[in-house]
């Protein structure tokens, strides 16, 4: 099966600080892994570095056949093909939820106002809020925020989703709002790499589960081997923690 | 001494008594300052001169009854009446206002003088208002020729038409006339009171000047200097260290520098560096001068604005697939600069205000043509009406940019 994502020996620098350690992996199409580990394991700078909101300073990393590098003239294209969904949801909050879901297709991809509405309404009413179009991001609660936000990032129709631990500042009883559009999406198909804490999803949909700690993968194995087998020491502490 | 003291039992007595000795006491003021007869004067000097203050500061006392279940006298002693100072204070504010209103009412109205065509015609103590009448014209237009004025008056009255049908306009066709009110109506306008061609005569700009002027060269250096001044905020924060380091050089130099030698640069200097035989007219060189000036001041609101925005703004625009442009155009400027509206307005009033500074060169809008009006060996001594006519016209010129920029502000709310 071919490769949607190769990461290649990558090392990246804060200053002096390194947060990600060699690291390497493969994502097929339509595979879904969860990367968990403890805060500061550098779970986030690595999926940041896919879409490169993030540099990687040595190593390869390969989306789709393009490599991102200094000189990557179209990393908006990649971009464009790799939708992200963040901890704090970033909704545009000077624009509708119509128009978040809209803007980016119509300025980005070119696509006709009505067909970029369409398309919009089409992923609201799959995330549950297509009442709340006209709506200004102020106006919703967490929860409805968090799933408007994974809409708009679907308006793109990505061929990768990354998820950086959506439901860690939403209240607990928005979570599964928001895990239940995140599982349905992972049955539609999509290719999603997603930063989670939330270890029912991760048995839920996970095909791969990655233990970081210290900027190093510690582990990847399949879901089951990883909850029922874990190898490592340091995996089975953190799982002891958290289950 | 405890039953003497106003609560809720001897209410009934301290109340109307205090109300009573209130309202003597402003009585008394009142006509005092209005009518000039001292209802008191039967006192010694001094105690008919406090007297007003004394009774009505007993009155406030009397009145001043915890919880009396009277909501409006509660909010009265709350709020003005808390105690013994604060009612000293809330008297004495009243009492000033009040004794100022009648001098100000005489001199604007009641002892002005309004017909009449000489400094002679002026015999009341107020104000020469006829000042100000005899040198409308020059006010208004500046030294532009009479016959000639027609041609302001059309230039501005279509300008507010236009505004007026922008503003009414369907949404759908809104832009294009604010593009056009933006970049083509300025030039037509200019066009129009410069004349040369089309068989208008010619009209140097040195001729420009009063109210007009004010307009003109604000209305120019605000079109002007808020592009420049978005692209310099912009600049300033580029990663690209030689348009950051020109951005901050720009910025730093012309913020750094008085606007009053600016303008002397730019009309003194500037010329001199010009191969021979160049001419920029004197009024391009004040507009450059007063659009960089201030556009150095907007960068710097605007970049407040653009420091204000979370950095996830910026990340979920570039996660989309926007391109830098696209990102400041479509997500960040529009929330950076609803951000700093109170500040772009700070900025654009001052430079209304900054426009007087022209005289420098040479040119004269409002306040310039009532300096040279008041030096007029006829109209000698009319500073005060000149000056407070000026003062009057810049407030509502200012006050309505306010009220349009908070009107702006709540237009483009999206909380709630």
């Amino acid at each position: 099966m071919g490769k949607i994502i190769e990461l290649k020996k990558v090392n990246k620098w804060f200053d002096k600080f390194q947060v990600l350690k060699d690291i390497d992996l493969d994502v097929a199409p339509q595979e879904k892994i969860v990367i968990c580990g403890p805060s500061g394991s550098g779970k986030s700078t690595l999926i940041r570095c896919i879409n490169r909101l993030e540099e990687h300073q040595e190593g390869n990393i390969i989306v789709d056949g393009t490599e991102l590098a200094e000189n990557t003239k179209n990393i908006e294209k990649i971009r464009a093909e790799v939708g992200m969904v963040f901890q704090q949801f970033n909704l545009f909050p000077h624009l509708s939820i119509l128009e978040n879901c809209t803007l980016a297709p119509i300025w980005v991809k070119k696509l006709p106002k009505k067909e970029a509405e369409d398309i919009a309404m089409k992923n609201l009413t799959r995330v549950q809020i297509d009442d709340q179009a006209l709506k200004f991001p102020g106006q919703l609660s967490g929860g409805q925020q968090q799933r408007a936000a994974i809409a708009r990032a679907l308006c793109m129709e990505p061929k990768i989703m990354l998820f950086d631990e959506p439901t860690s500042a939403l209240d607990p009883e928005m979570i599964k709002e928001v895990l239940d559009v995140m599982v349905d999406l992972a049955k539609g198909g999509m290719t999603m790499i997603v930063v989670t804490h939330e270890m029912g999803f991760a048995k839920e949909v996970a095909d791969y589960m990655i233990f970081m700690d210290e900027g190093k993968i510690v582990e990847r194995a399949k879901t089951k081997e990883f909850f029922e087998n874990p190898k490592s020491d340091r995996t089975k502490l953190f799982l002891s923690q958290i289950l | 001494m405890n039953t003497l003291k106003p609560s809720k039992q001897n209410i009934k007595t301290y109340l109307p008594a205090g109300i009573f000795l209130i309202v003597f006491s402003f009585l008394d003021v009142i006509i005092n300052s209005f009518f000039q007869i001292n209802l008191v004067g039967f006192f010694p000097g001094i105690i008919s001169y406090f007297f007003p203050l004394i009774i009505g500061f007993i009155g406030l006392y009397l009145i001043r009854v915890e919880f009396s279940g009277i909501r409006s006298l509660d909010i009265l002693n709350k709020n003005i009446n808390s105690n013994n100072f604060n009612a000293v204070l809330t008297l004495l504010t009243i009492f000033i206002i009040v004794k100022s209103i009648s001098p100000l009412i005489n001199w604007f109205f009641l002892e002005a003088n309004f017909i009449g065509n000489s400094k002679e015609d002026c015999t009341g103590d107020g104000a020469c208002w006829v000042f100000i009448k005899v040198w409308f014209r020059r006010l208004i237009y500046g030294m532009y020729p009479d016959p000639e004025q027609w041609r302001i008056n059309i230039a501005f009255l279509s300008l507010f038409t236009l505004v007026g049908i922008t503003f009414f306009a369907p949404a759908k066709i809104k832009k294009y006339f604010i593009l056009f009110l933006i970049f083509v109506y300025p030039f037509i306008g200019i066009k129009l009171i410069g004349g040369g061609n089309f068989g208008l005569t010619y009209v140097e700009t040195a001729a420009w000047g009063g109210l007009s002027l004010t307009f003109i060269i604000s209305a120019f250096a605000i079109i002007f200097c808020f592009p420049i001044g978005v692209f310099l905020a912009l600049g300033r924060r580029s990663d690209l260290p030689a348009i950051k380091y020109i951005s901050i050089g720009f910025i730093e130099l012309w913020r750094g520098v008085p606007l009053i030698t600016v303008l002397f640069m730019a009309s003194v200097m500037f010329p001199m560096f010009l191969p021979d035989g160049t001419f920029i007219d004197k009024l391009i060189r004040v507009l450059f001068a007063i659009t960089m000036f201030e556009a150095a001041y907007m960068a710097e609101v605007v970049r407040g604005g653009l420091q204000a925005l979370p950095k996830g703004q910026y990340e979920a625009a570039r996660s989309l697939g926007m391109g830098y442009w696209r990102m400041n155009f479509l997500i960040i400027l529009p929330q950076a600069l609803k951000l700093v509206i109170p500040g772009i307005a700070n900025t654009l009033l001052a430079l209304v205000k900054d426009t007087p500074l022209i005289f420098v060169v040479g040119l004269m809008e409002l306040a310039g043509m009532i300096r040279l009006a008041k030096t007029n060996p006829n109209w000698l001594g009319m500073a005060m009406e000149g000056y407070v006519f000026a003062g009057l016209v810049f407030w509502i010129i200012c006050y309505a940019m306010s009220r349009y920029s908070q009107n702006l502000e709540k237009r483009l709310s999206t909380e709630r």
